[in-house]
């Protein structure tokens, strides 16, 4: 049966109950790679391509273009052309016994939680085992739900974090300076609450210079550096963004806006944009983002710029970019130190880890190692060398 | 009931100020300075002072059509009172609300109203405030003989003692609600439904000030203490009609004369206090002097005051526009 | 995210409002209940129970049970706001209107202009609205037209349990005196709420469905109806755009005028009465300010000019239906093609 794999409806975000199958870009007996766009999801909330979880034909498509079904549904089988059809009729059917037994587990689901810090409480979803673990850090605006393509794929082999920044998410409303620094402090408090001595950071935007200020100044908390389109390595930002973002109230006053931060405008659905404006209404929220966004940009410029100081790094670091960013220009990743691991990703934009999940993905794969492996015990450079050293992720559960 | 040398003073003084108040409105009324419907107090001011000499900071007083005479006695600034009869951006409420919904709520002046009955609910809110906040506040309705029939009325007696409110309910009966006959209109007796309601009720003469201020200070005190709300029945003749330009055609030949010469509040107040030598002829007459230069310069300055313009026309129906 | 009904949204509002501001008050009949009973205490919390548990949370001080008594209560809910309080009065059925109206439109609508801008009155009127409960005709009105129609005041009408409390947040926070208007039908009904505190602006109406064809402007609880429309038309291919707007007064014109000059063919749904409406309203708006945007008449989809009736078999021929809104919807797609 291992040359069997089941490809299930995902669940992307912690609110994701079923999935439209809106368009299948594949046919049955046709050979696809792993990575290949399978179809096409929608939820209520978001909008995104399933890519094949592995190589194989497509043997079976058993959910048909516009059905709507429940996460960890069989949509489909792939499997070598060798495989006999009964295997695979089998392999459906014992599929199916299965998740029938299985069906609606939904105390079992993983639900955030908050830990108490100096000035409020941070609330993160933790999932997965294997140390150290990985803190993600979602970017201005956002919430830890930002990671809902990546953090299930690398929680397979690791323990890991997603936190939601102060003043984001469901995290208080208190920034106090909102500075890049001080908001650094509060993930380390969150870390000190976590119990969390050291952690593999992948920050994206702000998150990113917020690993960066932790990995610069308490190098030895951190165990590595992934940096997604981070803020702190070039004077611009784009101005019109966070003014925008800030600004609208109404959605379609902000849906404009939250296209700028993608390559494919498809990705931001009606729900995302009202999901933003949800977060934006929280009483502080508004306050908090503003504060935020005066003590980190003035206009089109970043006050908090470090690349001068990349060198000092002792960490493994790479950097992901989306090459159609259109926050931070991807001229950003260019001219770092050769330490440096830096991956530009075509048809990409600002959210380069949804636009680009399974890319970003195994990058992450790559660089961090296998489970339970430090990158830093692998040391610089290395960290990105071995793609057959990280483990294959399957969207089936 | 000992009155100090400063109260009896001020006394005189509000009932002085509110007298040629009126009766310059009255005059310039007539001679077509002053728009609109003005409802004058003139004959009934020992009740207004009687009442609110009790009053503090932080205590509210609604009122009735005739409302100037309760704005002068909770301490509203003349002039701009003047200034809003005529209309002007100056006005206590910037021209917006004249005469009849004159108000100030930063002395606790809750408004005149045109509303009869409008305004014993609005004292039971800012009794429910005092009560709520714990200030020690009372609340005061003034109200006609007229509003004493609407039904607001009625349910706010019996709100005020279900909640036990430090709110008092003034009848004010000058023997009119408009042309009608208080004596005709009002079934029963104003005290008897304080009765009916389970409320203190008390009958004075509203011409004689010292028997209103007795009273005011027993139900003011009550209140205070958390005794409850209390009813007053105050009654006294105005000189004017129910609003300027009536003809009162329904009044006795001599019946207003007759009460000016004999009933006056003023003159009563000044006989008793100089029978008892508690004080002299020429400080009243100095009151009277100033209240005369006083009046005189609000209505000076009401009537050079500029309009409001059309900028002033869409500002203030909200606090927020979103 | 929990997801809430429509009056545990409106609980909780009340609830986080009363914790974060102590002139926050609520007052109206039975909204504990059992005042002066031999039986138990908060014996209601309202006649559907959404009050149900504020009075032992925060005592009989701020949560004041009133006799029957819609005059004075409301009254002195308005007296108390201009005094200091932060009043949230309980008008069981917005049809008992007509026993305390002038307390709403004389004395508190009218306070702050009259008195030259000097005056706040942060009062909420809770109030039911609308038909569906075989509550007859002095139990199911709308009526929420009548309210819009009065300069000062402010009229509320929560689409579901997300609205209803940011909105119920934003209008106890409010300085002017609003009108909220709840409908018994909805009390049930679940959405996903978060659990903190929120506001929802005034003013500023949503867009629920995004389609392009034909725009239906709704409010209340129209709003689902006209939503479950414009879903059962996408699958046809048939683009609708929704918009609930939220507040009549203040109201927003510019999203209406949008969306309206946006696909040209517009149906306006209100559970009142066609005359002097809400619907008529946005209908002449539409017509004066978007004409040259227009490709057909704008479509009205209201109750009739008539009583909401007792008979189950009347009243639901009264209320508009989605077969209704769906046949306008038809009709101002096919106009002039």
């Amino acid at each position: 049966m291992a040359e069997i794999t089941a490809v299930v409806m995902p669940k992307w975000g912690l609110s994701m109950q079923e999935g439209l199958l809106a368009a299948w870009y594949v046919a049955e007996g046709e050979r696809v790679e792993k990575g290949r766009e399978l179809c096409d999801i929608e939820t209520s909330k978001i909008a995104n391509v399933l890519e094949s979880p592995a190589s194989g034909v497509v043997r079976r498509i058993l959910v048909p273009a516009g059905s709507t079904v429940p996460v960890g549904a069989l949509l489909a089988v792939l499997a070598a052309p060798e495989v006999e059809d009964p295997a695979i009729d089998a392999f459906v059917a014992e599929f199916r016994a299965r998740s029938a037994e299985t069906t609606v587990r939904a105390g079992e689901e993983p639900r955030p939680r908050f830990v108490e810090v100096e000035g409020g409480r941070i609330r993160l979803l933790e999932l997965g085992t294997g140390e150290p673990p990985v803190l993600f850090l979602h970017g201005f605006g956002g919430d830890l739900e930002n990671w809902m393509f990546n953090q299930p794929e690398l929680a397979c082999a690791r323990r890991t974090f997603a936190l939601d920044l102060p003043g984001h998410g469901g995290s208080s409303k208190v920034v106090s300076d909102g500075s890049i620094p001080g908001l650094a402090r509060a993930v380390l408090a969150a870390m000190d609450a976590l119990a969390i001595a050291r952690a593999h950071l992948v920050g994206h935007s702000l998150g990113g210079a917020i690993a960066l200020a932790i990995a610069l100044d308490r190098p030895e908390r951190v165990a590595s550096l992934a940096l997604l389109a981070p803020v702190g390595l070039g004077p611009e930002i784009a101005k019109e963004y966070i003014e925008g973002f800030l600004a609208a109230t109404r959605a379609r006053r902000l849906r404009p806006v939250l296209e700028m931060l993608v390559h494919d405008p498809k990705l931001v659905t009606a729900e995302m944009v009202e999901n933003v404006l949800r977060a934006k209404r929280l009483d502080g929220a508004r306050s908090a983002l503003e504060t935020i966004a005066a003590a980190c940009f003035e206009g089109d410029r970043q006050r908090w710029q470090v690349r001068a100081r990349l060198a000092e790094l002792r960490c493994p670091t790479t950097i992901v970019w989306g090459e159609d960013d259109r926050i931070l220009p991807v001229a950003h990743s260019r001219d770092l130190p050769g330490s440096i691991a830096v991956h530009r990703l075509p048809g990409a934009g600002h959210l380069v880890h949804m636009e680009k999940a399974a890319e970003v993905n195994a990058l992450l794969e790559d660089f961090l190692g296998g489970p339970g492996r430090a990158a830093t015990e692998l040391g610089i450079g290395e960290a990105t060398i071995d793609p057959s050293a990280a483990p294959r992720v399957d969207r089936d559960r | 009931m000992q009155l100090s040398r400063e109260e009896l003073l001020h006394a005189y003084r509000q009932m002085r100020t509110i007298r040629a108040f009126e009766d310059r409105v009255h005059e310039e009324f007539q001679a077509g300075n002053i728009p609109g419907f003005v409802h004058l107090y003139a004959g009934e001011e020992a009740c207004a002072v009687g009442f609110c000499i009790h009053l503090k900071e932080g205590d509210y007083i609604a009122s009735t059509h005739r409302g100037h005479g309760h704005c002068i006695a909770k301490g509203c600034d003349v002039r701009a009172m003047m200034a809003e009869i005529f209309g002007k951006k100056s006005g206590l409420c910037g021209g917006k609300g004249g005469s009849m919904h004159i108000a100030d709520l930063e002395r606790g002046m809750m408004g005149a109203n045109g509303i009869v009955g409008g305004g014993p609910p609005l004292v039971c809110g800012a009794a429910l405030t005092a009560k709520t906040l714990k200030t020690g506040g009372v609340a005061i309705a003034f109200v006609g003989d007229g509003g004493s029939n609407q039904g607001t009325t009625l349910e706010s007696y019996n709100l005020a003692k279900v909640w036990n409110l430090p709110a008092i309910f003034v009848i004010e009966d000058n023997g009119y609600a408009e042309s009608t006959a208080s004596s005709w209109a009002v079934a029963g007796s104003q005290v008897g439904r304080a009765a009916g309601f389970g409320m203190p009720g008390y009958e004075v003469d509203g011409h004689d000030f010292f028997a209103v201020y007795a009273i005011a200070r027993e139900v003011v005190e009550r209140a205070r203490m958390g005794g409850g709300p209390s009813l007053v029945h105050v009654r006294f003749a105005r000189y004017y009609g129910h609003f300027e330009g009536d003809a009162m055609t329904y009044r006795g030949k001599d019946e207003v004369p007759r009460l000016m010469a004999e009933r006056d509040c003023l003159k009563l107040f000044r006989e008793r206090v100089l029978e008892a030598a508690l004080l002299d002829a020429a400080e009243l007459d100095r009151i009277d002097h100033e209240v005369a230069e006083l009046i005189d310069r609000a209505t000076a300055e009401a009537k050079a005051a500029p309009m409001p313009t059309e900028a002033d026309l869409l500002t203030d129906v909200y606090v927020s526009y979103s | 995210m929990p997801k809430k009904t429509y009056r545990q949204a409106i609980n909780e509002a009340l609830r986080q409002e009363m914790e974060r501001d102590p002139r926050v008050i609520l007052m109206g009949e039975d909204v504990a209940g059992g005042m002066g009973s031999p039986g138990e205490d908060d014996a209601w919390g309202g006649p559907l129970g959404v009050t149900k548990g504020l009075m032992p949370r925060f005592g009989r001080e701020r949560v004041l049970d009133t006799p029957i008594t819609e005059s004075a209560f409301i009254g002195a809910a308005v007296g108390a706001a201009v005094t200091g309080l932060r009043p949230v009065a309980e008008l069981m059925f917005v049809d008992f209107f007509g026993v305390c109206f002038d307390q709403i439109f004389n004395q508190a609508a009218k306070f702050r202009y009259m008195f030259g801008g000097k005056a706040r009155t942060p009062l909420v009127i809770r109030t039911m609205y609308g038909a569906g409960f075989r509550a007859a005709s002095q139990h199911s009105q709308c009526l929420y037209s009548i309210f819009t129609h009065i300069p000062g005041l402010k009229v509320v009408l929560p689409s579901n349990a997300y609205e209803a409390k940011g909105l119920l947040i934003q209008a106890i926070r409010d300085d002017d005196p609003v009108i909220f208007f709840e409908h018994k039908a909805m009390y049930d009904e679940e959405a996903e709420v978060p659990d903190e505190p929120y506001t929802i602006p005034f003013g500023e109406a949503n867009v629920t469905r995004e389609g392009g064809d034909a725009t239906i402007i709704a409010m209340g609880r129209m709003v689902n109806f006209a939503n479950q429309v414009a879903d059962e038309l996408a699958k046809e291919n048939i683009g609708v755009t929704v918009v609930d707007i939220r507040t009549t007064s203040p109201l927003d014109k510019e999203t209406i005028l949008e969306t309206a000059a946006e696909t040209g063919r517009v149906v306006v749904v209100d559970e009142s009465h066609p005359r002097c409406s809400v619907a008529t309203d946005i209908a002449a708006l539409v017509a004066q300010e978007a004409f040259e945007h227009l490709e057909a008449p704008v479509k009205m989809v209201t109750a009739p000019h008539a009583p909401v009736p007792f008979s189950p078999a009347l009243e639901d021929l009264y209320i508009p239906s989605p077969a209704r809104i769906r046949r306008a919807v038809q009709e101002v797609l096919a106009f002039g093609r």
